[in-house]
């Protein structure tokens, strides 16, 4: 059991029998007055964000998400198809339960399915992931007239901001939980 | 061999600190003011339903040196101050540190009137003395500290700013939610705002207004949506003084938070106390407004997480 004074972003908690991710948390106290713990949370299943206010000595129960390896193999509308390494069981998960993971989901990769009462919610993705840029503007060398990034369009369809020295077909490094760039990847 | 790269950033915001904290020594001598030392380890803090203390052996950190400054008022010093560090548990947030730095000032022969307006006196000699002008800049917004600043009752201001009355939100025990969503964020946008008139319950160390029993003389200072300082006129009748902690343990008892035990020497003493007023003001909350700092972390060389 959580209290209300262990809230912090990125708590999950079950509220109304579904599953809550803490995305803003804030500690009020009026003059004189009781601790009051200001959050957003937003529904894992889905996607949609409350304002919830608890007072002191509240209780949650944790939310408690099995995750389970699994593949992801295919695209089909707004359905993903994912297959569990160990039981070769096919699942699929929509893309609003995906959220922001689906710029990062290329064929035969391999993650971690969140199911919260044997339904799989989304997915969990390692920090850093390498994909390939289709699409960018060369890099004049010595041209220092332009800005500091320019636009890069990955294989998953997913748009960022690249250094200019990033050249098309080349494999950078993203980090999932911004969706910046991290760095080039050495072929 | 790491440097410490948060404490170097804060070094300007240190050193404007510094000069604030000059400043507001020097108002108050100026003022004739007496500074004053208390300690700030105590065997019992005064019983409050929602501030908790930290324990320090079989004794407690002050989360503020009132008692301790009153008795010196009942014992004949009339205009006192003291700068101190004070503690309370769990408080954490973007605005809160468990361990902060309050200035606390009481005066005879005043009331809560008259400390707003030493309240606004204050703060615009520390402005000059930083080298702000008639203006602040805080949370995006140009703050004017020309005097008279804003005044509005706790009844007006859930008139004015909440779809809920004051005394409904009383019976239905979301007096402080409303406070917190519907009022502080609108208080003292445009010049500092005073809120006075607390519900009587809302102040155990406050006396109550004698052509309104249900409210307290007590107010608070916000600017730009924070909350910097709470000041009353003193409650200086023992009996009523030992009811109203009474009442606070029961409600401390009722939220499971442990009781304290009576202050009987501040208890004893506090008779001897003339009508007084005083008031504890959040300094590194004031030095936030002064240098527009979003966070409290900034404002400090180290928070607990640092150490």
């Amino acid at each position: 059991m959580y209290t209300a004074s262990d809230l912090r972003k990125g708590l999950k908690v079950i509220i109304d029998d579904e599953p809550y991710i803490v995305t803003a948390f804030e500690f009020s106290k009026p003059g004189k007055g009781q601790a009051l713990y200001r959050t957003k949370l937003r529904n894992m299943i889905t996607g949609l964000t409350i304002d919830r206010t608890y007072r002191e000595g509240e209780t949650f129960e944790p939310a408690s998400l099995e995750e389970r390896a699994m593949q992801f193999l295919y695209k089909e509308g707004d359905h993903y198809h994912f297959m569990d390494n160990e039981t070769y069981e096919q699942i699929i998960i929509s893309e609003e339960s995906l959220g922001d993971a689906k710029n990062f989901l290329i064929e035969n990769f391999n993650l971690e399915v969140l199911l919260f009462r044997d339904r799989a919610i989304g997915v969990e993705l390692p920090n850093f992931v390498n994909l390939r840029v289709i699409k960018t503007e060369p890099w004049v060398r010595g041209d220092t007239s332009k800005a500091d990034f320019k636009p890069a369009t990955l294989e998953t369809g997913y748009v960022l901001r690249v250094p200019p020295f990033i050249e098309e077909g080349e494999l950078i490094t993203i980090d999932t939980r911004t969706g910046e760039f991290s760095k080039r990847v050495k072929e | 061999m790491a440097k410490n790269w948060p404490l170097v950033r804060r070094k300007k915001a240190l050193q404007q600190r510094a000069r604030i904290l000059q400043g507001i020594r020097q108002f108050f001598i100026e003022k004739s003011y007496m500074e004053v030392e208390t300690p700030h380890r105590i065997p019992t803090p005064a019983p409050e339903s929602h501030i908790d203390a930290i324990s320090s052996g079989s004794w407690f950190l002050h989360t503020s040196p009132e008692l301790s400054m009153k008795r010196m008022m009942a014992a004949g010093y009339e205009k006192i101050f003291q700068i101190c560090r004070c503690w309370r548990e769990k408080e954490r947030g973007s605005l809160h540190l468990p361990e902060f730095t309050l200035l606390e000032w009481y005066r005879a022969e005043g009331d809560y009137h008259l400390l707003m307006e030493e309240c606004e006196e204050l703060i615009r000699f520390v402005a000059t003395a930083i080298g702000l002008g008639e203006k602040l800049i805080f949370s995006g917004r140009e703050i004017d500290l020309s005097r008279p600043w804003e005044r509005i009752s706790v009844e007006e201001a859930f008139r004015c700013y909440s779809k809920t009355s004051m005394s409904k939100a009383l019976e239905q025990n979301l007096f402080d939610e409303m406070v917190v969503q519907d009022i502080e964020p609108r208080l003292g946008l445009i010049k500092p705002a005073f809120i006075y008139d607390y519900p009587a319950e809302r102040g155990a160390l406050a006396r109550i207004k004698q052509e309104d029993p249900t409210v307290a003389e007590r107010f608070e200072l916000y600017i730009g949506g924070l909350e910097l300082a709470n000041g009353f006129s003193e409650l200086v009748d023992s009996e009523e003084q030992r009811r109203r902690f009474h009442m606070e343990n029961e409600n401390r008892h009722s939220f499971g938070k442990p009781i304290y035990s009576m202050p009987d020497k501040f208890l004893a003493e506090l008779d001897h106390m003339p009508p007084s007023a005083g008031i504890a003001l959040g300094v590194d909350r004031l030095v936030m407004v002064f240098l527009d700092i979003k966070t409290i972390d900034e404002v400090v060389a180290f928070t607990p997480e640092d150490l």
